[in-house]
């Protein structure tokens, strides 16, 4: 017999849920000019995660899914990408989204049942969310390609579940951005849940990551709580990309804190009990625990920052209540450049029996 | 002006948008050296590269998934999809996003995508062959569905299509790749991708058809005016959005109507013409509009697949029918 390959898979911690150091760090986080901004981005998608879903136990919001707990995920990967790159969501990333600029108002939009949400004025070629697991993957792959055809220095970079690993879309993806080498990262925000079936239910492979080594690319497990591991990996897997050294698949290893969305009770799957300890490895108290042993950060900051974040997210919100729905001509806005004549008389009617406006949200 | 097949015309029409604009790239799979199983790829890598004519790994889902990234980030893909059975993996990305993209992000973002697939029986092809897809497709908000159905409009219609803003789902009938070959000038002349086309004016009834079945249908106009009976044959050619316009303008002179089609009857997309029809057109009518389609049946192997498709004389017959006590 004759060994031809070999293959391993790291994991990478730098902070233990204590805040503390476990090896030498990157650089970057030796310097709290770096590490703040970050911790900023944390507290302010908690907030906003929060508020949203208050605003929908009252009514108004739609359904909304958390990133509790995962913050640091979002945080690390988008921090770690340029403003030409191309962040390709799926609907538990907002995290990510708010570091590339889309608005709270814009989220908020979305989630409260309304297209110009996905219209962000800020990062325009970013995708919308995704809902329909993983095939976010594929048009992440395809639109590396695009990159890659006319050498642009640009990344695409794609989240998905722990769950959405099990879609075929996710393996043929990784296979066509690995065989095109293709300026790709994808990262696996692993929650443990995929609403109610836990990871130990969705595969059988030890890790996540190494599902890349099927592809013939680079995968590596990165505790998902602590920024510093996770924004190094991403750091290094965008350089790579963008440097022609093909795609990478980053496991992020976190915990689902909340519910799977607003409309799901994770009691009914799940012991509380377990769930609580989990907050002992949360990903914002762990940064500031070290921000505070750099002496970089003291509860007169703290307060400060949550004060900020508070008067944030509600200005977003005013903003959100006060955008009137659109007009029922919206629905056939933008179903093609030109609407076909074939659908003016279906959009005539709409209009025509169109309640009078001035409802609003709530 | 060159003779050419409708795969030939197919080549021709890729090959001018190649040259024409740097954003159109080429994927599927074996359309590289290979140039496509039906060679409407044929030549093609060798000339434009093969970052251009890409040869993807075998998987219909992740083709038709990055073409939808690729069209987002502003080339104009035209996929491939091999056999006409292998298309169904793709309705995921097609429903959920190449038709939605647009409309989900306002404008911002969108999908100017064309699938290309063979479609229909007749070619004696192995299961999973021969399929008939197009009232799936044209079920779907956002798409166009288009069926040529001679080289000429094979080539203007893929040129329209190619150039279209929002995404294209093009099905190329097989049993016409090679049936025969008409003059097709290669001018990078588009046609409309919203209008019918009327082959042959006639005053007693109107045969509605589209893909291959036009030629079965043609040949009935052909039986019929022997008889006396003058028939008008209107090609669909782009079934969404639908021109009903010029049917309904036909129907009105000719108060009758017989939709031939080889998919299945239920459902298909001569139901949808025929209810259009009698919303817009019922007093106009002389006598109940006929269908003749292809049995709500698996499309048969090879043995019986000329048993399936609708023959000259159901349509001859269907016509009979609506002439009956006339």
């Amino acid at each position: 017999m004759t060994i031809i390959g070999r293959f391993q898979i790291d994991y990478t911690r730098f902070l233990d849920p204590r805040g503390e150091a476990t090896q030498p760090l990157p650089d970057f986080a030796l310097d709290p000019e770096k590490l703040i901004p970050l911790y900023r981005a944390m507290v302010l998608t908690r907030t906003f995660d929060t508020k949203a879903i208050a605003l929908q136990r009252t009514g108004k919001l739609g359904t909304f899914a958390s990133a509790l707990g995962q913050e640091a995920i979002g945080v690390g990967v988008a921090a770690a990408m340029g403003a030409e790159d191309v962040l390709v969501p799926s609907y538990r990333d907002h995290a990510a989204q708010l570091m590339r600029g889309v608005t709270m108002a814009e989220s908020l939009l979305y989630w409260g049942g309304d297209e110009r949400g996905s219209d962000f004025a800020g990062p325009r070629d970013d995708f919308p969310i995704c809902v329909p697991i993983a095939t976010q993957v594929c048009h992440a792959a395809g639109a590396a390609y695009a990159f890659q055809l006319r050498q642009e220095a640009r990344v695409a970079v794609c989240f998905l579940g722990d769950g959405g690993t099990s879609k075929g879309d996710f393996y043929e993806a990784l296979n066509f951005g690995a065989v095109w080498k293709a300026p790709l990262v994808v990262v696996v925000n692993n929650n443990q849940w995929a609403i109610s079936v836990p990871r130990s239910m969705q595969s059988a492979a030890q890790t996540l990551a190494q599902k890349a080594i099927a592809a013939g690319i680079e995968g590596c497990q990165v505790d998902g709580n602590d920024i510093v591991a996770v924004h190094h990996a991403a750091r290094q897997a965008i350089e790579k990309a963008r440097s022609g050294g093909g795609p990478s698949l980053i496991e992020a290893l976190s915990y689902r804190l909340g519910d799977h969305t607003t409309a799901d009770d994770a009691s009914r799957y799940r012991d509380p009990e377990v769930v609580q300890e989990h907050w002992t490895f949360e990903p914002v108290v762990r940064l500031r625990n070290y921000l505070v042993q750099l002496n970089a950060w003291d509860p007169q900051r703290e307060e400060q920052l949550v004060r900020e974040c508070n008067e944030a997210v509600n200005a977003a919100v005013e903003t959100y209540l006060a955008t009137p729905p659109p007009t029922p001509g919206a629905m056939f806005d933008h179903l093609y450049r030109t609407l076909p004549a074939a659908l003016h008389e279906q959009r005539d009617m709409a209009l025509r029996l169109a309640p009078q406006q001035g409802g609003g949200h709530g | 002006m060159a003779e050419l097949n409708l795969i030939e015309a197919i080549n021709h029409a890729l090959a001018h948008e190649l040259a024409r604009d740097p954003a159109v790239v080429l994927l599927g799979e074996d359309i590289g050296i290979n140039g496509g199983v039906f060679r409407a790829t044929a030549g093609l890598q060798q000339r434009f590269g093969a970052a251009r004519i890409v040869d993807t790994p075998l998987a219909e889902t992740a083709i038709a998934g990055t073409a939808i990234g690729m069209a987002a980030m502003g080339l104009k893909p035209v996929a491939e999809i091999q056999f006409s059975g292998f298309i169904y993996p793709t309705f995921d990305h097609v429903i959920n996003h190449a038709s939605r993209l647009r409309h989900r992000t306002r404008g911002r973002l969108s999908c100017p995508l064309v699938l290309r697939s063979p479609c229909g029986a007749g070619i004696h092809a192995p299961e999973h062959h021969s399929e008939s897809p197009e009232a799936l497709f044209a079920h779907v908000p956002g798409l166009r569905v288009v069926i040529p159905s001679s080289p000429s409009r094979a080539y203007g219609l893929l040129l329209a299509a190619i150039r279209d803003p929002d995404p294209v789902i093009f099905l190329e009938p097989t049993r016409l790749y090679r049936l025969f070959k008409q003059e097709v000038a290669d001018d990078g002349e588009a046609l409309p991708l919203d209008v019918c086309f009327t082959l042959r004016s006639g005053s007693d009834v109107t045969l509605v058809s589209w893909g291959a079945m036009v030629h079965e249908t043609q040949t009935a106009a052909d039986t019929l005016a022997q008889q006396g009976i003058m028939a008008e044959v209107i090609d669909v050619a782009t079934l969404k959005p639908l021109d009903m316009g010029t049917i309904l303008e036909s129907v009105g002179r000719t108060g009758r109507c017989v939709i031939v089609h080889e998919a299945a009857r239920t459902g298909g997309f001569g139901a949808e013409i025929a209810a259009n029809l009698a919303e817009e057109g019922l007093y106009t009518l002389l006598a109940p509009v006929q269908r003749v389609t292809g049995y709500d049946t698996v499309v048969p192997l090879a043995r019986l697949e000329y048993q399936y498709l609708p023959s000259v004389e159901r349509i001859v017959a269907a016509v009979h029918k609506t002439l009956e006590g006339a």
